[in-house]
């Protein structure tokens, strides 16, 4: 029994399954000699032609190009660069139909030709001399890559380091109407043998194999002749069979090895190279001439002129086919490749690119167009022509199942989509149309697979992160917790005041009902208390006047134009309606939140009579307006929360216009000296905060933008509103913050991450409030600075889980706050 | 300007189911001659209403179904079913018989399981064996060979005793199935099977009139036309040798062995390929694709199956031909054969070598 090799060199031939033998229709093109195209007006060149990755974009619009530059840079190793097939001028970078079946716009070098053909300096190499590195090196920077069809980049096929037995050059050819490499071979047999001697002295194998159709006889004379000089070089003639061509069917017909499934041909000694890859590598290395330019067969029956051109790279395919004397037909194919594997084009401004062998124009009666698919009678005409050997017909019916593990089963993965089985099919089913898309499908699958393992992997680190922030955090409460405890301690004989505070302060917050409690109440019923305390002393030095009731109102309006009035009527009469409110004020949870308005109607349009000296007089200290204000602004906010859930959808749709509209309100309201306008925008701020909530709950993503925004503008209120010495307006200001903050903590509870950051937006905000508030004098503004912090402190301590660190020092601040407003 | 998409392959070859089916009723016209011949013009009369009814059965599904008759109806597989029943049944059958069938072949077992392709079971064989159950009278009244009838059946008569029972001559069937010398003769296998039932040798039962050649004549003729007929459809690549032959060399092997073995008990070879529908069977309907294997050994495997059916039910079951019984117990087999007969993917090992 002879060994394979010498099997292989006595001449013998293996078959492979299956194959079909459409009609050629080479001699069309075949005996014609290569005719080189004019310059077109415009070249697109492609970034990116190989499989791979694009380069490095080395030029720029407007740029003066020579033949041969190199466009775009081989900065890694599946990288190979695009070059400029001619001189001339950059007009655009810019997206252009791909020479792609998906014609998705893809980016374009524009090169409008000089005609000068200018060439860049040229550096031959002797390949004798020069060692693998630099061989290796000028392929690359040559732009090589397959030019068989898939265009894999040549230097990493050729500078492989694994031995090779068989370096097999493909010359087959199979595909109907291609005469591209037949020509070639027929025009330049002896640079393909030099190309054929650089890849040997690279690869070192026992024997090349060319393989070339028996239609070629020309070619195939012409290769022998060219290779007599070398022994170990041995020109096959393969029997014309499509897809004889294929790869893994051409190793099988010379050598009888198979490539194991999943596996490449390298992996079984043996590299495969295109015929025009040989061709391309001599003119790189023995002219330093780029791959700019390659043989099309312009064949069909709409063009006068069928032939092979030697077309730049870049060339439209309308120039191309006008070239060769194109008669459009109605409702014409335009194939890019030939009639089995290639792709129809949407328009013919596509360009030719490295892997483009043919263009195809048939007429209507040469390839007319498939008919209706009808039903698979299991003929298994398929099976018998596939040259895998699959079972089309059973793919097909896993296809149409969408049974992907049943396609796996059957080998799907193997499929060359050589289309020899919808070429037999007597049912017209398109079975590799069914494939593509059973195999997307499968490919979508696995990475979205892929995706959710690592999702799932990140959202687990993200878990143990935030678990162990969150046992940071409370270890530090507690060391701060058992800090305060004993500075209270130590304090306790000095300051019982203080420490009765912190009795109450700690049962309110301990409280949960709390959180219902609106913290303008809050404000207000510190504001109570301190009237009646100073209507007390009033009382004590005057108790004359018991009938304030009535006429109070009137008076006060007038009174109000002094600012610094310290009359005692006054201030009791104040005091009294304090209370009033505050009255009015316990009622909030029943639901006559109209008749409350109504009632707290006289105290409007009094303090709209007031209004005009209240604008003069922005640092007036009347708190009966900041309590009408404040419970205005509750009923508003109360029914806004109302339509707000009951127009759910609606909000969230209209999350972004409100969140616009609230920050114009928010900037504008501080600006205006009427308290009653600041606490009116407050309320609506707290409506809006609100509403987004909800949005935020049912559309997170949105919610995070708005959360953004939210804090934006609240930070900006809180910012500004300090600024004035009004109190009212801190307070404003405060309450804005603390929508946002509550606002944010729900986001928070929706979407943890954006939470964190947040939460810390809100703290500084808030902080900013705390902080200039305690900062003027009157005790009153301290008070209620000190309450507002406590209140967000008590809000922030209710949502421990999405707590921030930043919450520490926030508490730090409400303490100083309380404890400044206590001293003064 | 636009341009047409498309999805590669863009070449088709010119082959379609209408034309595959077309071809395979043209092969059976040499049968149906030679039918013809020997056992009177019914068969034409038969086919014309097989082909009718199947139309009109098919028509009928599709419009139920919302689907488009015409590029259906024009696959021809309604005219192969109708054919392949209509020349299967006695020529002489009443007319409700052939109707029967194929109304039955077409909508139950084709178009109920989902249509062409869909189908388990050959439409024909599923229809000749209901009636063969339900009619077993009218499905086994075969007139003797042409040199042996009594009677001269011109083709007028063929249509009157379809569709009245009685030849214009007012002859009835079973006056019709006398042979010359006055004995009611059935199919050679049928004879042979009631011979050997009575305990006669083959040698005494050859002595009937029914076998003039080996193989019986007029169903030697028969045979041989539609082997023609067959070796056509290879020829124009319609079907492949595995089935046919698997069917044929398994039958030709087991007879082979008990006609050795006992040639008073067993017919010989020669006889079993050459009578009753063993040559249809093989070439035309074993070799139905959809209801066949579809993998190279499969095929191997489901026609040597069927041989083996056709040897066990004709040697040693209760009805005389086994045909329709074997394709439709091999039919069941096709999804488990094809199963274990996949084949070996290009760059996969040998299943087995890798467990």
């Amino acid at each position: 029994m002879p060994s394979l090799f010498q099997q292989i060199q006595a001449g013998a031939l293996w078959d492979f399954h299956g194959g079909v033998h459409p009609p050629t229709r080479k001699a069309v093109t075949s005996e014609k000699p290569i005719i080189s195209m004019s310059l077109p007006e415009r070249l697109y060149i492609p970034l990116r032609q190989h499989i791979g990755v694009a380069g490095q974009l080395l030029v720029e619009v407007g740029e003066r190009v020579l033949k041969g530059q190199a466009l775009t840079a081989a900065d890694n190793s599946m990288t190979v660069p695009v070059h400029a097939p001619t001189s001339g001028m950059i007009i655009a970078i810019t997206d252009h139909t791909s020479p792609h079946p998906s014609a998705l716009p893809e980016s374009v070098i524009v090169i409008e030709p000089d005609g000068l053909e200018e060439w860049r300096e040229r550096e031959p190499l002797n390949f004798a001399t020069a060692d693998t590195q630099t061989l290796l090196e000028r392929i690359q920077d040559s732009g090589i890559a397959g030019m068989g069809g898939a265009g894999f980049p040549t230097h990493i096929k050729a500078g492989l380091h694994q031995p090779v037995d068989y370096l097999i050059i493909n010359a087959v050819e199979c595909e109907p109407y291609i005469t591209a490499d037949d020509a070639l071979m027929q025009e330049a047999p002896t640079t393909i043998v030099k190309g054929i001697d650089i890849l040997c002295k690279l690869l070192n194998p026992k024997a090349v194999l060319i393989g070339i159709e028996a239609d070629k006889p020309i070619a195939a004379a012409g290769m022998r002749a060219a290779c007599s000089q070398r022994e170990h070089y041995y020109v096959r003639e393969v029997p014309v069979k499509y897809p004889s061509g294929g790869e893994k069917q051409l190793i099988q017909l010379l050598t009888n090895k198979e490539v194991p499934a999943g596996r490449r041909p390298a992996d079984i000694g043996i590299v495969m190279q295109n015929i025009g890859t040989a061709f391309a590598i001599a003119q790189a290395v023995l002219d330093d001439h780029p791959l700019i330019s390659r043989i099309v067969t312009v064949t069909g029956e709409t063009l006068q002129r069928p032939q092979n051109v030697q077309a730049l790279i870049g060339t439209p395919v309308a120039a191309l086919l006008d070239f060769c004397g194109y008669q459009v037909e109605l409702e014409q194919k335009v194939i890019m490749g030939g009639p089995m594997m290639g792709f129809t084009l949407p328009d013919l401004a596509v360009p030719v690119v490295k892997t483009t062998n043919c263009i195809l124009a048939p007429s209507h009666t040469e390839l007319p167009n498939a008919g209706p698919e009808l039903d698979c009678i299991r003929c298994s005409a398929c099976a018998d022509a596939c040259p895998a050997t699959l079972l089309p017909q059973q793919l097909l019916w896993y296809s149409k199942a969408k049974d992907h593990d049943k396609l796996k089963e059957y080998n799907l993965a193997d499929c060359i989509e050589c289309g020899a089985c919808a070429y037999v099919c007597p049912s017209e089913i398109p079975l590799v149309q069914y494939y593509r898309i059973a195999k997307a499908e499968i490919r979508e699958q696995q990475r979205e697979a892929l995706k959710a393992e690592q999702a799932k992997a990140r959202f687990e680190a993200r878990n143990a992160r935030l678990e162990a922030e969150k046992q940071a955090r409370l270890a530090k409460n507690q060391q701060l917790a058992a800090a305060r405890q004993q500075s209270q301690q130590q304090n306790a004989g000095s300051n019982t005041v203080a420490a009765a505070l912190e009795r109450i302060k700690a049962k309110q917050q301990n409280a949960t009902e709390t959180a219902q409690r609106s913290h303008a109440d809050i404000v207000a019923e510190r504001e109570v208390k301190k009237q009646q305390a100073r209507a007390y002393q009033a009382q004590q030095a005057a108790a004359t006047h018991t009938d304030a009731e009535s006429g109070a109102q009137s008076q006060s309006a007038s009174q109000n134009l002094d600012a610094t009035a310290t009359d005692p009527r006054q201030a009791a009469v104040a005091a009294a309606i304090a209370r009033a409110k505050a009255r009015q004020q316990q009622h909030t949870t029943e639901p006559a939140q109209t008749a409350q308005s109504r009632a707290s109607a006289p105290a409007v349009t009094d303090s709209q009579a007031t209004q005009n000296h209240a604008d003069k007089a922005p640092s007036q200290d009347d708190p009966r307006k900041a309590a009408v204000a404040a419970a205005l602004a509750r009923a508003k906010a109360r029914k806004q929360q109302q339509g707000a859930e009951a127009e759910q959808n609606h909000a969230i749709e209209n999350n972004a216009a409100t969140a616009a509209s609230r920050e114009a309100t928010a900037d504008k309201a501080p600006s205006h000296d009427d308290p009653r306008k600041a606490a009116v925008a407050a309320a609506l701020a707290r409506a809006k905060a609100r509403k987004q909530q909800q949005g935020a709950e049912a559309e997170q993503n949105s919610a995070l933008d708005n959360n953004g925004e939210a804090a934006a503008s609240s930070e900006a209120a809180a910012d500004k509103a300090p600024s004035h010495d009004d109190p009212r307006k801190a307070a404003v200001a405060a309450a804005l913050a603390r929508a946002k903050a509550r606002k944010q903590q729900q986001g928070a509870e929706a979407e943890q991450n954006s939470a964190l950051d947040n939460n810390g937006e809100a703290a500084a905000s808030s902080e900013a409030a705390a902080d200039e508030a305690p900062s003027q004098d009157d005790p009153r503004k301290a008070a209620v600075a000190a309450a507002l912090a406590r209140a967000k402190a008590r809000k922030q301590q209710a949502a421990a889980d999405t707590r921030s660190a930043s919450e520490h020092d926030e508490n730090a601040q409400a303490e100083l706050a309380k404890t400044k407003g206590d001293s003064a | 300007m636009s341009f047409k998409i498309a999805s590669s392959p863009h070449h088709h070859n010119r082959r379609s189911t209408a034309s595959l089916m077309q071809l395979v009723a043209i092969a059976c016209i040499p049968g149906i001659a030679v039918q013809a011949v020997f056992f009177g013009y019914g068969v034409l009369v038969q086919l014309v209403l097989a082909i009718a009814t199947a139309w009109l059965a098919e028509a009928m599904i599709l419009s139920l179904r919302h689907k488009a008759i015409r590029p259906r109806l024009m696959d021809h597989s309604a005219l192969v079913t109708a054919v392949l029943l209509a020349v299967a049944i006695p020529p002489f059958a009443p007319w409700w018989l052939i109707v029967i069938g194929t109304a039955f072949a077409i909508i139950m077992v084709k178009q109920l399981y989902g249509g062409l392709g869909h189908n388990l079971f050959n439409p024909a064989m599923a229809a000749y064996v209901m009636l063969l159950i339900s009619f077993p009278v009218q499905m086994t009244q075969w007139l003797p060979p042409l040199p042996l009838q009594s009677v001269t059946i011109s083709p007028l008569d063929a249509i009157c005793t379809i569709f009245t029972q009685f030849s214009c001559g007012g002859f009835s069937l079973s006056q019709m199935q006398l042979s010359v010398d006055g004995i009611t003769l059935a199919t050679p296998l049928d004879t042979l099977r009631t011979d050997l039932a009575q305990g006669l040798t083959l040698t005494e039962s050859w002595q009937s009139p029914v076998y003039l050649s080996f193989a019986g004549s007029g169903w030697l003729w028969v045979n041989l036309a539609y082997l023609a007929g067959g070796l056509f459809l290879l020829q124009q690549k319609v079907i492949t040798w595995r089935i046919p032959v698997a069917v044929l060399a398994s039958l030709f092997v087991l007879t082979m062995l008990s006609w050795l073995a006992s040639p008073d008990a067993f017919a010989s070879p020669l006889f079993h390929l050459f009578s009753g529908g063993t040559m249809l069977a093989a070439f035309f309907i074993a070799t139905d694709p959809v209801s066949a294997s579809t993998t190279d050994r499969g095929r191997l495997w489901y026609g040597a199956l069927i041989g083996l059916l056709i040897y066990l039910i004709r040697s040693f079951g209760g009805y005389p031909d086994a045909v329709a019984f074997a394709v439709l117990l091999a039919n069941m087999c096709v999804p488990l054969i094809d199963y274990y007969t996949r084949p070996r993917t290009y760059g996969h090992k040998a299943k087995g070598a890798t467990k």
